[in-house]
């Protein structure tokens, strides 16, 4: 109010009407339009996978995700077939390794940032965490199969072949060289962990320090405020990062590629080499032989669209079952 | 548990805390002049003064709670009966569980239930009957003047609430552990009138066995319920603020006939 000649009069008809209506119109249609475009992109992909796989839907039906067989070329033995099974096995099983290992590494990694980690260390450390992120996968790949895969036969595959693997078949020997699902799932578990620390150590940030100091005050340990108190009042986060993880691992193609081997074959062993939904479309689609094996590849990144949908679906209503907290909580 | 045999801190009928030449730092910097005080057994001893003049440090430093603070650290002694709670080999937890603390802001644990929220120290000393936690918890609750408002629905989150209701869970969760000394860093500045009556009333009653240090910005709360009053100063020495105990005594004669002419300026609302 600097000037005083500046302020508009107020009148009867002016003084109640909006001032800057033509800004606020544009900005909510620009920020709907993009919203819609979000929309529109799920629903073209479902659209052009499912009209894509008519073929392949029309030979198989549903029978199509549990068939075991993936033969793209008739031979005297095998006639032309096509089952997701294999891709679908090896998705889930290579994913669920790398949960298993990422997960709590993760979560112990936020936690280490959020509320142990010396004031000085966490700002270079957190940066390097998220600098894993960054690394481009076929880079992991390579990585994985030029130096890791050496180092994974000698000290975690053959060890693990020879003693529990005696009793646990898919624990058992042989061991392929250098290929298989579990060093897919190991090195897929190293790409997530960044996600899953991450956004451990932000939600656990957020947790209000007055939650931490009522427990101290009340005498607790550390410990015992992280588990009584801060990781709880994190805990639907914490599933949603590993959640997000899980999403990242289930649709690696690259890295998978590269490190999984690329079998259609069914193997007892996790050490054998087998496939993955992501990796056979990438290896085959540029070379498919015919229509139907086209269609089926389509078919199969159908499946894999699903799959990823469920389990969305089934995190969500983890994080909104654990949000919930006790009963009678105003959230 | 360990509360119970560690010989250093036996539980006495009434506990006192004495201070001397203490120092709280924020990093480097000296936060509050080197200072004594006497918190003497079952009496009420408030804490006033301006915002920044470090009762809320000071506070937190008779039970080591300061020292949490990233780069905090205090020098000094506090001894709670005969007994340096800054000696080196004392665990700050267990000093943290003998002299209680209840805060600013009401906290309701929030994954926790309001049964869970009061037996959540209990649980930390170990107790693990339920017999003896439900008893506890009652009693508790009870001592905070909330059991009747709230023994229907233990199980639900402390989170559904009112504020007011929400402070006395939290001096329940403290007094379930029967600590020997109770801390109240301005308990009722984020509460309604009305609630902080109740809370007045329940800090009058708790004096009874318990030994109370309250951080307070109402002047008129020291004089209703403080037995003594110490009065802290914000003083500027080359630009840094720091503060400073300018006077201690009996509450009547704070507000009646203070010694420091800073302390009437101050009481009477012309600091401040």
């Amino acid at each position: 109010m600097a000037d005083a000649k500046a302020v508009p009069r107020i009148t009867a008809s002016s003084r109640w009407a909006r001032q800057t209506r033509h800004g606020d119109v544009f900005f909510w249609l620009l920020t709907l339009f993009f919203a819609l475009v979000i929309i529109g992109l799920v629903v073209v992909v479902g659209v052009v996978t499912y009209n894509g796989s008519a073929e392949a839907r029309a030979a198989y039906g549903w029978s199509f995700l549990w068939g075991t067989d993936w033969n793209p070329i008739e031979t005297e033995l095998y006639p032309v077939s096509f089952g997701a099974w294999p891709a679908i096995r090896g998705t889930l099983l290579s994913s669920l390794i790398a949960l298993i290992l990422a997960a709590p590494t993760g979560v112990a990694i936020g936690i280490f940032l959020s509320e142990l980690c010396p004031l000085r260390l966490r700002q270079p450390l957190g940066f390097m965490v998220e600098l894993l992120a960054a690394i481009p996968s076929v880079i992991y790949g390579l990585w994985g199969v030029a130096v890791f895969a050496n180092w994974f036969n000698n000290w975690v595959a053959n060890p693990i072949a020879n003693t529990a693997g005696q009793f646990v078949p898919w624990l058992s020997g042989p061991i392929a060289v250098s290929r298989g699902l579990a060093i897919t799932g190991t090195i897929l578990a190293i790409m997530i962990l960044p996600t899953v620390s991450a956004i451990t150590r932000d939600v656990l940030q957020a947790v209000p320090n007055h939650q931490r100091e009522a427990m101290f005050s009340l005498g607790a340990t550390r410990w015992e405020v992280i588990w009584g108190a801060v990781v709880p009042y994190a805990r639907a986060g914490i599933v949603g990062g590993i959640m997000l993880g899980l999403g990242r691992a289930l649709g690696e193609t690259m890295a998978a590629t590269m490190l999984v081997g690329n079998s259609t074959r069914i193997e007892q062993s996790i050490f054998m080499p087998a496939t993955t939904a992501a990796a056979l479309i990438a290896s085959e689609l540029p070379n498919s032989v015919s229509l139907i094996h086209e269609s089926s590849l389509i078919a199969l990144a159908l499946a894999l669209f699903g799959i990823t949908l469920l389990l969305n679906v089934i995190a969500r209503y983890l994080v909104w079952q654990t949000a919930r907290g006790p009963a009678g909580e105003k959230v | 548990m360990a509360v119970a045999t560690q010989p250093a801190l036996a539980t006495q009928t009434a506990h006192s805390m004495t201070v001397r030449g203490l120092k709280p730092f924020y990093g480097k910097r000296l936060a509050v002049q080197a200072m004594d005080l006497d918190v003497r057994p079952n009496q009420i001893l408030a804490l006033i003064g301006p915002s920044g003049c470090g009762k809320s440090t000071v506070l937190r430093c008779l039970n080591r709670m300061h020292e949490l603070i990233p780069y905090a650290h205090a020098e000094g002694l506090v001894k709670l009966d005969d007994i340096n709670i800054y000696a080196p080999g004392i665990d700050p937890a267990l000093v943290r569980r003998k002299i209680g603390m209840v805060f600013q802001l009401p906290i309701a644990l929030r994954t926790r239930n309001i049964y869970e929220n009061v037996a959540v120290g209990l649980r930390l000393g170990g107790i693990k009957n339920k017999a003896e936690l439900d008893a506890r918890v009652e009693k508790a609750l009870r001592d905070a003047n909330l059991w009747d408002e709230v023994k229907d629905k233990l199980h639900l989150s402390g989170m559904a609430l009112s504020g007011g209701q929400q402070q006395r869970l939290s001096i329940a969760r403290t007094i379930a552990v029967e600590p020997d000394i109770i801390l109240f860093d301005e308990p009722c500045s984020a509460l309604d009138p009305i609630s902080t009556l109740r809370i007045e009333e329940l800090l009058l009653s708790l004096r009874q066995r318990y030994t109370i240090v309250i951080v307070t910005h109402n002047m008129q709360q020291a004089a209703r319920i403080s037995d003594r009053t110490a009065v802290f100063m914000v003083e500027k020495t080359d630009d840094v603020p720091i503060g400073v105990l300018i006077e201690e005594g009996p509450t009547e004669q704070i507000f009646s006939t203070p010694k420091d002419p800073r302390t009437e300026d101050y009481i009477s609302g012309r600091v401040g």
